[in-house]
């Protein structure tokens, strides 16, 4: 469902190249880059690639896992069969896509428990959005619908970087949410097209989820040597500015064609700029829900601590001692 | 502390939010298997990425659950992840070679001049 290149801005970034690392070496890995071919789990690359790469990829993993839940809790109460199906499929569309995700993270050399156990204890993160409740059934639909259309935006840009199977990965993940959009929209536009309790209901949702949509993409990027470095390295594939201008120019029109308002008064579009002028969320709010101090943080992980709970005892009784583990090839 | 959520199911299952519990240990989540899938009959099984199983049967359920929720597959092989050899990119010099290959192409073999040749020559 998501993913991002949030910086955290406390990262010290000393030099791109770590004692010991060869300067030709980079000279090869640039030039490969700059070439528009792509890097490869075994190829050489600079720790700070690797690193950034990893914390990047399994962020993602995890907001696709833990995305699974907001939106799973309305499979038992869905509004008919049909949209039970789907939202069922959804949802394991999304787990899927985490199982990718912490393979093309596991190539870099970190293992599915450690990844998973930096899930556990918070030291890793996944995206913000996730720590709020989905309220009632408008709440699912307003997700399906704009969550994915910015994880979208996203992944459309990070499948054009530079790593191998991030790259293939994001390729499979964006052929599967075209369904997840249009089964988002054709609920809000249900909805929207509806009773007037069902319009209320719809409203309601999306001016809960303004703020956290407009935090999806993270904080403005301070313009950083270290943000350079990962541009030039194709780790990073635009600024998060610019990708939330993206989505507000293709989904700010659709949604007030519903006659559906969005809780900011200044949202316009100039148009000598061609930029979308809106209020900064408070990035305050943002900065918190991220340290742990969201609605929904603590049932998030003390849900996903459960699932692994409860399925060791089956994982144990099938585990065959002595299994040689190898990183997986791509 | 107890986790209050809107989720019936969560509810009952009377979460605490203190809890340590859940920590993976090393193979917690098994090998894996790297995943080869046939499109239709007649075409070449091809790669297609890799999953996590304590077995191969169990590794081509998860790959069929992961890689053929859409579209056709007619069949699909798992191997484990060590049992295959790779070359290394660095010596991808090793698939080099000389520029020229007229010798494998078939339009470089003109038997049919030499044929008419060898006929005009025999007529005249
Ligand atoms: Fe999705
Ligand atoms: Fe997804």
């Amino acid at each position: 469902m998501y993913g991002s290149a949030y910086i955290d801005p406390n990262t010290q970034f000393e030099g791109y190249l770590a004692p010991g690392e060869d300067p030709a070496l980079l000279a090869e890995f640039e030039a490969r880059i700059a070439a528009g071919d792509k890097i490869e789990p075994r190829d050489w690359m600079p720790a700070l690639y690797r690193k950034q790469l990893i914390r990047m990829i399994e962020q993602h993993a995890h907001s696709e896992i833990i995305g699974a839940l907001p939106e799973g809790t309305w499979i038992t109460r869905a509004p008919g069969f049909r949209r039970k199906l789907a939202l069922m499929a959804k949802v394991q569309d999304e787990v899927g896509h985490a199982q990718l995700l912490y393979n093309a993270a596991e190539t870099l050399g970190k293992s599915r428990e450690d990844m998973i156990n930096d899930l556990l204890t918070g030291k890793s993160k996944y995206s913000n959005v996730f720590n709020y409740p989905a309220m009632t059934w408008a709440d699912s639909a307003v997700i399906a619908w704009l969550i994915d259309a910015a994880a979208i935006v996203n992944q459309l840009a990070n499948s054009k970087g530079s790593y191998g199977p991030y790259s293939r990965a994001l390729d499979r993940i964006c052929a599967e949410e075209s369904f997840h959009l249009k089964y988002g929209h054709d609920n809000v536009v249900f909805l929207a097209t509806g009773t007037p309790k069902q319009r209320q209901m719809v409203q309601e949702a999306l001016t809960r989820w303004w703020e956290p949509i407009m935090h999806f993409f993270g904080p403005p990027d301070n313009v950083s040597q270290h943000t350079e470095v990962l541009m030039r390295w194709k780790v990073k594939m635009d600024t998060n500015d610019n990708m939330r201008q993206m989505f507000l120019n293709m989904y700010v029109p659709k949604i007030w064609d519903l006659g559906l308002s969005l809780p900011d008064p200044d949202l316009r579009k100039n148009e000598e700029t061609g930029k979308w002028e809106y209020t900064e969320p408070n990035w305050e709010t943002f900065k918190q829900v991220i340290n742990g101090h969201g609605p929904c943080n603590a049932e998030r992980l003390a849900v996903r601590r459960m699932a692994e709970e409860k399925g060791r005892w089956v994982r144990r009784a099938i585990l065959k001692e002595n299994t040689p583990y190898a990183i997986p090839l791509s | 502390m107890k986790i209050k959520s809107l989720d019936p199911r969560i509810e009952r299952a009377q979460l605490d939010s203190d809890s340590q519990e859940g920590m993976n240990s090393p193979m917690d989540q098994f090998q894996t298997y790297e995943v080869f899938e046939q499109k239709k009959r007649g075409t070449h099984h091809i790669h297609v990425g890799s999953v996590h199983a304590p077995n191969a049967e169990l590794a081509s359920v998860f790959a069929k659950e992961q890689y053929t929720r859409r579209g056709q597959c007619v069949n699909l092989w798992v191997v484990p992840t060590a049992a295959i050899y790779a070359t290394a990119y660095e010596d991808a010099d090793i698939f080099e070679t000389t520029p020229s290959k007229y010798h494998r192409d078939p339009e470089s073999y003109k038997v049919m001049d030499r044929i008419q040749a060898f006929k005009q020559k025999q007529n005249a």
